[in-house]
């Protein structure tokens, strides 16, 4: 029996419920501020940040299930929360946003004591250009979700991101509040509390939490997580077979230009400063005729598929495959794909799984005696 | 191509494996001189983009030498570059860098006769294994200083 509060809306009104019910916990100081992702004035949905301060009838403009992640919240989450602001933010993010932040939280670079951390059930996000299509075309999150639970993403020459198509995560875990609308009936939304946070966020605010989610959600969304894990398994395997050389991958990396935007996009690139930016690779004239002297030739810029080899040795014990790499490529590189396969391996050799649990220590940070004995063979 | 030898890029801890190093050299046991040693402090500070660059410049194999468990100078270094060995072998894996071309291996100070025989045991299996695929020119001279 799960605790939740069912939330029943008329067609074409699920945000306007979901408005009414953000306004009404910070009307009674269950939160002091929210962010969510709210339509814009002019175009787009982005995360948006209100107060209890601000205006909060901006909160109508909220709109969670919005098929697009501008950027992976994660990020968002961090600048808000890494030098604490003592507010109390809740903040409605999707899973593969939470499985980030929760390796940014084990990083330092996230505290959640302030936060009530909300999770929505998604199906993918388009790509940011083509949700603008979606939204001139009259879409919206509800016609989305309807027909996504469906399994019908495609609209006309746009399908949700490749990412999101082997996420196994439809529904988040760690969070304190959920909102589960996949599989709920088609006008209703229900509210789940998960920790004594979100009970007591939900009290404050005066919502009894009689009711629960139908089996029939669960279900639904025990069938998809199914469906997308042989998703995944089938992809990993083809970028296995294709890609298992160098020269596979410097194919791959052919146009890269070195903007590194990939590693910008990525919620679990925790460099503060990436040392590809630093002395360590501004090279002389000379190292660069030297290098050339030696090798015969020099691409330029040089140092690509160092810099993301480098990267999968730093990230992809946290990559989340969230596909924001893919998404900020400006040359159209499918970055996820590289990263997520080597991260499930990497990943694997640690029975590890980024963003699993916040409990769970990242790999590199313990280290024992007597493990890993198979690395050197070698017994004393 | 039957003469083909493997270039080895060793990093040797200062306080273990580079004074075996060193007491091979002085009791004349002889060890092939297919390896270019780099000293380092601590094998903990072995960091993998040493090992990356190393491969994409060529080399046939990467052996990093360290203080056996316990006898670490700096208590752990060896432990975390245990788990780094390992992560790291997982993603050379994906992209056609053998396992067997990267190796960690516990060499004392006074295990010179250790440090002779897994240097020629390396250089062995990677004759057997033949040049690295990103060894394009096999007969160049290794250059380290890129
Ligand atoms: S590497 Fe790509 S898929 Fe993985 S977490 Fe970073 S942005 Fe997301
Ligand atoms: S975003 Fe694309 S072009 Fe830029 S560094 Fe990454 S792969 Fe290369
Ligand atoms: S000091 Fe030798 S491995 Fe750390």
């Amino acid at each position: 029996m799960s605790k939740s509060i069912k939330l029943s809306f008329k067609k074409g009104e699920l945000n306007k419920e979901l408005a009414d019910f953000f306004k009404k916990m910070i009307e009674k100081n269950a939160i002091d501020a929210l962010l969510a992702p709210m339509t814009q004035p002019n175009k787009g949905v982005m995360q948006t940040l209100v107060t209890k301060n601000s205006n909060i009838k901006a909160i109508d403009s909220i709109d969670p299930f919005a098929p697009v992640v501008p950027v992976n919240g994660a990020k968002i989450a961090s600048s808000i929360t890494a030098k604490p602001s003592n507010r109390k933010v809740a903040m409605i993010l999707r899973s593969c946003e939470i499985r980030a932040l929760v390796e940014l939280v084990k990083l330092k670079q996230a505290n959640l004591d302030d936060v009530l951390l909300i999770g929505i059930d998604c199906i993918g996000r388009y790509e940011n250009l083509d949700f603008l299509k979606f939204q001139e075309q009259g879409e919206t999150s509800e016609s989305f979700i309807e027909k996504g639970v469906a399994g019908n993403t495609q609209n006309n020459d746009y399908d949700i991101s490749k990412a999101c198509k082997i996420c196994e995560f439809p529904r988040p875990d760690n969070v304190d509040l959920r909102l589960c609308i996949i599989d709920t009936g088609s006008d209703a939304l229900y509210i789940e509390s998960l920790s004594l946070k979100g009970d007591k966020a939900l009290e404050k605010a005066g919502i009894d939490l009689n009711d629960s989610v139908p089996a029939s959600s669960s279900n639904t969304v025990k069938k998809l997580i199914k469906e997308r894990i042989n998703a995944r398994d089938k992809a990993f395997e083809e970028y296995r077979e294709s890609s298992n050389s160098f020269d596979d991958l410097e194919k791959r990396f052919a146009a890269c230009i070195n903007c590194y935007n990939c590693r910008v996009a990525c919620p679990v690139c925790y460099c503060k400063e990436c040392v590809f930016v630093t002395d360590t690779f501004r090279h002389n004239g000379d190292q660069y005729m030297a290098w050339a002297d030696s090798f015969g030739t020099l691409k330029m810029p040089a140092d690509t598929t160092f810099y993301h080899l480098t990267r999968m040795s730093h990230m992809s014990l946290f990559c989340v495959g969230c596909g924001q790499c893919t998404s900020a490529c400006p040359n159209d590189i499918d970055l996820m794909p590289v990263f997520r396969t080597v991260a499930n391996k990497t990943q694997d050799r640690f029975d590890y799984q980024a963003g699993r649990a916040f409990d769970e220590a990242q790999p590199l940070t313990i280290f024992d005696h007597d493990e890993f004995v198979e690395v050197t063979g070698q017994v004393k | 191509m039957s003469e083909f030898e493997p270039k080895i890029v060793g990093f040797f801890c200062n306080w273990c494996t580079f004074t075996a190093a060193d007491l091979a050299g002085t009791s004349r046991l002889s060890y092939p001189p297919n390896i270019k040693i780099i000293r380092v402090m601590c094998s903990g500070m072995v960091d993998p983009k040493y090992v990356i660059k190393a491969f994409l410049n060529g080399v046939d194999g990467v052996l990093i030498g360290g203080c056996w468990p316990g006898d670490c100078h700096y208590i752990n270094g060896n432990l975390k570059a245990r788990r780094r060995v390992a992560m790291l072998t997982e993603i050379l894996k994906q992209y056609g860098i053998d396992e067997r071309r990267f190796w960690l291996r516990w060499i004392a100070a006074s295990e010179g006769n250790m440090l002779q025989e897994v240097v020629n045991e390396m250089t062995d299996k990677l004759i057997k294994l033949g040049p690295s695929p990103l060894n394009k020119s096999h007969k160049a001279d290794l250059v380290l200083d890129s």
